[in-house]
């Protein structure tokens, strides 16, 4: 394992903003894996250093094929994490939406074109995301349909489940869309949580990401267990959006098998505590998105089914 | 009379409300042409307060000469007008990246499906912002190039000082402006001053530009100043953009509006700590500085000026 700053610019007042990557391996640009692009991605910076150690580990046992190269940059905004920011700390600029960068341009600009530069021109990219609501997803792999997606490698993760999604507008500047269009296979791989630490599904997310290293010909030895992987239109989710804004309560649990009819959650009166509204499964399916604040508004996505299919 | 765009409950005793005045004409005249003047889409950006104020007065003072409906929306984004907050607040979105929205969406979603709603049917709209905290900018006007041929003319009688040509961006396809413009709704976006400060000087300015507007539409049957000539760019490589070339703070010596020579002066960034002078700033071509910073901690990359290149 080498570790390197692999993107640095000084700053008048703190000590220099830098990029750390952990490198594996030498030769041909197999894997990239970035964790957390925003401050308050907790999870995803756990999961990665989970991998790091992982990977060392595995690179001290000679389980990593010769000729092979993977970059885990755990963190590409420790600027925000360390003051509890989500965005850039001095303008709120995500970098998530800056991509493919630009050397002369704003300050996240630089950050996503340096790092660009490196982590571009790999074969396989993967993200480990969040989602810009609170919530609790099942852990799963998210792919933009961009023309360059490639759906059957994402199979090789072994998760559950496997999400495609058609880019909107504001997609083009992610990593991952830009990712795609540089020729490499990107995925986002979706675990629990975000601002709060799940051991279980970083240990999931880090042992998907074996497996698919394992397919990929950089792992020598194979790795048991994993999914069949269902593929989902995200278009085919069915959303439960409350009527009424007011204390959100939950009687479901992500991955929770439900019937049509089922109660999913009430919506409290926040001043009398009454329930103003129970919400209740559409449809037979698995609960997939349970949003996760005490209070909700109204109209908001609070669950997600997979419809059992039929 | 004050109407309800939108109301949204929120979850604890309170309603999210967006509101607009219709001032109609009192008398028999009515051409039956509609302007939308809108503002506050981004919390932050206050010189749109003092611009409804004035259109506001100047037709309260003048009931006679209003021959059509104008329809005042001073606050979109009423949350993070209170809270000094650009996005809205508490998902931390960028409304401006909403549109045209969705009845069936997200709060979010919703709310910015009825403002379009309200606002289909103007026969012109104009969006009016304040830069950010960071820029002060001289009045302008934005327009995406796909939308030039219509909406040239109108920006012409806005008494703006710059009119900016720029090419087409998919990010900003969400804007209001586009959503609106590609509904046949004609939008100007009107940049000028800078976030959480208002520059009377400008919002005067630029009410004469709207009754000038509202003239050429038939809805001001009053009299109008000339408006200025602006200059106008449609070229891409007309436009410097000075960004920092280190950290540091930005000691500006340029006031924005300057016609600057090659190798002049804008300002220059330092460090308090050391006394150390980092690096000057020199304007790298003639023009008018249109862009100047405001704020003056800088981080590499943070954009301290942009200048409009003297056509040659």
């Amino acid at each position: 394992m080498r570790q390197s700053v692999i993107y640095e610019i000084p700053s008048l007042y703190r000590e220099n903003f830098r990029v750390h990557g952990y490198t594996f391996g030498q030769g041909e640009r197999s894997l990239c894996v970035v964790g957390s692009l925003r401050g308050n991605e907790y999870q995803q910076i756990y999961t990665c250093s989970q991998l790091v150690k992982a990977l060392r580990r595995a690179e001290q046992r000679g389980e990593l094929n010769p000729g092979k190269e993977i970059l885990v940059l755990p963190s590409l905004n420790p600027y925000s994490m360390n003051v509890g920011k989500r965005f850039w700390p001095t303008d709120n600029t995500d970098i998530n939406r800056m991509f493919p960068g630009y050397d002369l341009g704003e300050t996240t600009q630089r950050i996503a074109d340096g790092v660009f530069r490196q982590i571009s021109r790999y074969d396989n990219g993967i993200q480990l995301a969040s989602f810009y609501m609170p919530g609790r997803f099942l852990p799963h792999i998210r792919i933009m349909r961009t023309g360059f997606e490639n759906v059957e490698k994402a199979e090789w993760f072994g998760m559950p489940h496997i999400v495609l999604r058609d880019p909107r507008p504001y997609d083009t500047t992610t990593l991952n869309y830009n990712w795609q269009i540089w020729d490499t296979n990107a995925y986002s791989l979706y675990t629990t949580t975000t601002t709060s630490i799940d051991e279980e599904s970083a240990d999931q997310a880090v042992r998907a990401i074996f497996r698919f290293l394992s397919r990929e010909g950089i792992l020598n030895r194979p790795i048991q267990g994993g999914f069949r992987s269902q593929i989902w239109e995200d278009g085919s989710l069915a959303s439960v959006r409350p009527r009424y804004a007011g204390i959100f309560r939950p009687v479901c649990k992500p991955g929770d098998r439900v019937v049509a009819g089922d109660p999913l959650a009430e919506i409290l009166d926040p001043g009398a505590g009454e329930a103003m509204e129970r919400l209740l499964a559409p449809c037979d399916g698995v609960v997939f998105f349970l949003h996760a604040d005490p209070m909700t508004y109204a109209n908001t996505a609070v669950v997600k089914l997979l419809p059992e299919q039929g | 009379m004050i109407q309800t765009v939108a109301s949204i409950p929120l979850p604890v005793f309170e309603n999210l409300v967006i509101q607009k005045n219709r001032l109609t004409p009192t008398g028999g005249q009515d051409c039956g042409k509609r302007i939308s003047i809108v503002t506050g889409i981004h919390g932050d950006e206050l010189e749109g307060q003092y611009v409804c104020y004035q259109v506001n007065r100047r037709i309260a003072a003048h009931p006679e000469y209003l021959a059509g409906t104008v329809d005042l929306y001073p606050a979109m984004n009423p949350l993070g007008i209170d809270s000094i907050t650009r996005g809205i607040p508490g998902f931390d979105l960028d409304m401006n990246r909403l549109f045209p929205g969705s009845r069936d969406g997200a709060m979010t979603e919703d709310m910015a499906a009825r403002i379009m709603e309200d606002l289909l049917g103007s026969d012109l709209c104009v969006d009016i912002h304040a830069s950010n905290i960071y820029l002060t900018e001289l009045p302008q006007i934005r327009i995406n190039e796909l939308f030039r041929d219509r909406l040239m003319d109108y920006a012409k009688l806005a008494n703006v000082d710059f009119i900016w040509v720029h090419g087409a961006s998919t990010v900003l396809e969400s804007t209001l402006a586009h959503s609106l413009n590609s509904r046949d709704v004609p939008t100007l976006v009107v940049e000028m001053g800078v976030g959480m400060r208002l520059t009377p000087a400008y919002g005067d300015q630029l009410t004469e530009g709207i009754f000038r507007l509202m003239a050429e539409l038939g809805i001001w049957t009053g009299p109008v100043a000339p408006v200025r000539t602006p200059l106008i760019s449609e070229e891409d490589d007309a436009i410097c953009y000075l960004n920092a070339p280190v950290s540091g703070i930005f000691l500006k010596e340029q006031p924005h509006g300057a016609i600057l020579s090659a190798g002049d002066r804008i300002g220059s960034v330092v460090n308090p700590l050391t006394g150390e002078l980092l690096r000057e700033i020199t304007a790298p071509a003639d023009g008018l500085l249109f862009t100047i910073r405001e704020y003056p901690v800088v981080d590499e990359g943070s954009l301290l000026a942009r200048i409009r290149k003297e056509a040659k």
